[in-house]
């Protein structure tokens, strides 16, 4: 069933990401904390779907924060505490009543650091999120298995080694293989925290073409501190300060004609 | 003399010094192995294996009742002690962050250093006296009550280890937190709580002092759990007493076994917990 669901989401999202200017995440005044630090201030932005949006900013800015709260991992952290709205098509993920266990199977996530499960081999780190969530039926796992790191342009390099361990990759390997875990679960939103800073400039390339590809069939959110990465993947960039949006627009126009003097600053490296 | 001939010097010492500790650390222990392989080794036989003990002051016989009772209280002990130590341990690990945490980390630290006669006169009290006899049951109460703060203890730091970008990572693909625990944190932090086991394990098969006041001790194979009955460590300390000299020779040979017993469950529980992925972590 899962797999149906796949193909026809591959046939015609294509399709999708040519003609809508859908609004995939909606924050609405969003204010965050870490117990008396308050770190995202009065957030209202639109995230379109089927693009690349970038965060970018100085450290500690925000900008992981900020992606934290579009799958509620941030409360996680203890202290922390999150206002106002994030409306994931339409509706408010921090709403009463509201999963956050199911909001995160839809809104996946890739981490700084690549952290595959240590004990896990390459196939058990891509099928995890689903044998974890009770589907077992050894069919369905190795298409999903394939199709995902496929999607994450790593099955050509581990096909004959599934069960090996996923920490005797490589770096880079590592972390093509948390994006293909992420994919697995089927996820509609990509987070991605700066995905690339331990990466060396080779593993780079191939995650920022990979990112370019997924957009296709998935939102894709990345935080990076990298403004060449920016310019090079995203569509969208928002520029973040001291946990204020101070810019958001189309990448080409904020690189190439920012509007507020503090993006200016920041992108001619004038500080950061 | 240049400061590169310095450094070397003082690499030198400090190494030679850590080298000695080491040496002086090794020499107690050695020397109980050679003391009790030497003196134990000529009491093991067969019949000293499988045979229930002599008539007192006879010699002869053996200790397999003591061995059978010894393994029982192991099995008795973990069942009670693994479960309810690991659990705790779980509890302080991933929700312990609080008042209540703090309080029980600090009760399980006095219980931990707790003088094992102590746990003997109270499940004696509590066991032994409403039950109406020293049984085996009661054995494996004040010994999990000696394990169970062990347990709990290595289970907490061996959790603690564990990067909390490993529990991120199945939060993040809506796994829920239960599940996260027990599949991926419990699995990672693995080897760690096996080694508390076993440390917990090593240290109750040794422990003599509650089995004084919970299982008596017998002469004859074990005869259900509400009876009195025989262990290693209860038999070496008896057989000492006894002002014979096979019994002391016997006593020798009981304290290996119960040394060779402890080596060889470690062993094995070790090789059968052992990692899939050998230290590939980079």
């Amino acid at each position: 069933m899962m797999l149906e669901e796949l193909r026809s989401v591959s046939n015609i999202a294509p399709q999708l990401g040519e003609l809508t200017e859908k609004h995939k995440i909606e924050t609405e005044n969003l204010n965050a904390w870490f117990g008396n630090n308050h770190v995202l201030k009065d957030i209202s932005m639109m995230i379109r779907e089927n693009v690349i949006t970038a965060i970018i900013g100085p450290s500690g800015c925000g900008k992981s924060t900020l992606i934290r709260c579009f799958n509620r991992m941030h409360e996680l952290v203890p202290g922390a505490r999150v206002s106002g709205e994030v409306l994931l098509d339409g509706s408010n993920i921090y709403d009463q009543g509201v999963d956050p266990v199911l909001v995160r199977r839809r809104v996946g996530m890739v981490f700084q650091k690549p952290n595959p499960f240590p004990t896990m081999s390459v196939y058990d780190n891509v099928a995890a999120g689903l044998k974890l969530n009770g589907i077992s039926r050894r069919k369905d796992l190795d298409e999903v298995v394939r199709h995902s790191l496929e999607q994450a342009g790593l099955w050509e390099e581990v096909r004959n080694d599934l069960s090996k361990s996923g920490v005797s990759l490589s770096g880079g390997q590592q972390q093509r293989l948390c994006i293909a875990r992420t994919l697995a679960v089927q996820p509609e939103v990509v987070l991605m925290d700066e995905p690339c800073s331990a990466l060396d400039p080779t593993a780079t390339a191939k995650i920022e073409q990979l990112m370019i590809a997924l957009k296709k069939h998935y939102t894709v959110v990345i935080v990076t501190h990298n403004m060449q990465q920016a310019a090079r993947v995203s569509d969208n960039t928002a520029f973040l300060y001291l946990g204020q949006l101070i810019e958001y627009a189309d990448t080409s126009r904020l690189f190439e004609n920012p509007s507020e003097q503090l993006t200016e600053k920041y992108i001619t490296g004038k500080f950061g | 003399m240049t400061s590169h001939a310095i450094r070397r010097l003082k690499d030198r010492l400090a190494f030679s010094l850590g080298f000695l500790c080491v040496v002086i650390a090794i020499v107690p222990l050695g020397s109980i192995l050679l003391e009790v392989t030497r003196n134990g080794i000529s009491a093991l036989s067969v019949e000293f294996l499988t045979h229930l003990p002599g008539a007192v002051g006879q010699g002869g016989g053996g200790v397999a009742n003591a061995i059978q009772g010894t393994l029982i209280l192991i099995g008795l002990t973990c069942l009670i002690g693994v479960p309810l130590g690991v659990m705790s341990g779980i509890f302080l690990a991933e929700f312990g962050d609080s008042r209540f945490g703090a309080a029980i980390r600090f009760l399980n630290e006095v219980l931990m250093q707790f003088p094992s006669i102590v746990v003997g006169i109270f499940v004696y009290a509590l066991v032994v006296l409403a039950l109406g006899s020293f049984s085996a049951v009661a054995g494996a109460t004040a010994l999990a009550i000696i394990m169970m703060p062990i347990v709990t203890r290595t289970t907490e730091e061996s959790l603690k280890l564990v990067p909390n970008s490993i529990r991120e990572a199945a939060m993040a693909l809506g796994v829920r937190r239960w599940r996260t625990t027990v599949s991926v944190v419990l699995s990672t932090a693995k080897n760690g709580i096996v080694t508390g086991i076993m440390l917990s394990i090593a240290r109750i098969s040794g422990e003599t002092a509650p089995l004084i006041m919970t299982i008596l001790g017998s002469q004859w194979f074990f005869a259900g759990f509400k009876q009195p009955m025989d262990a290693l460590p209860l038999k070496v300390w008896r057989l000492a007493l006894l002002p014979y000299d096979y019994a002391h020779q016997q006593g020798w040979g009981a304290a290996l076994v119960l040394i060779l017993l402890v080596l060889v469950l470690n062993v094995t529980v070790r090789l059968a917990a052992r990692r899939r992925y050998r230290g590939r972590a980079r």
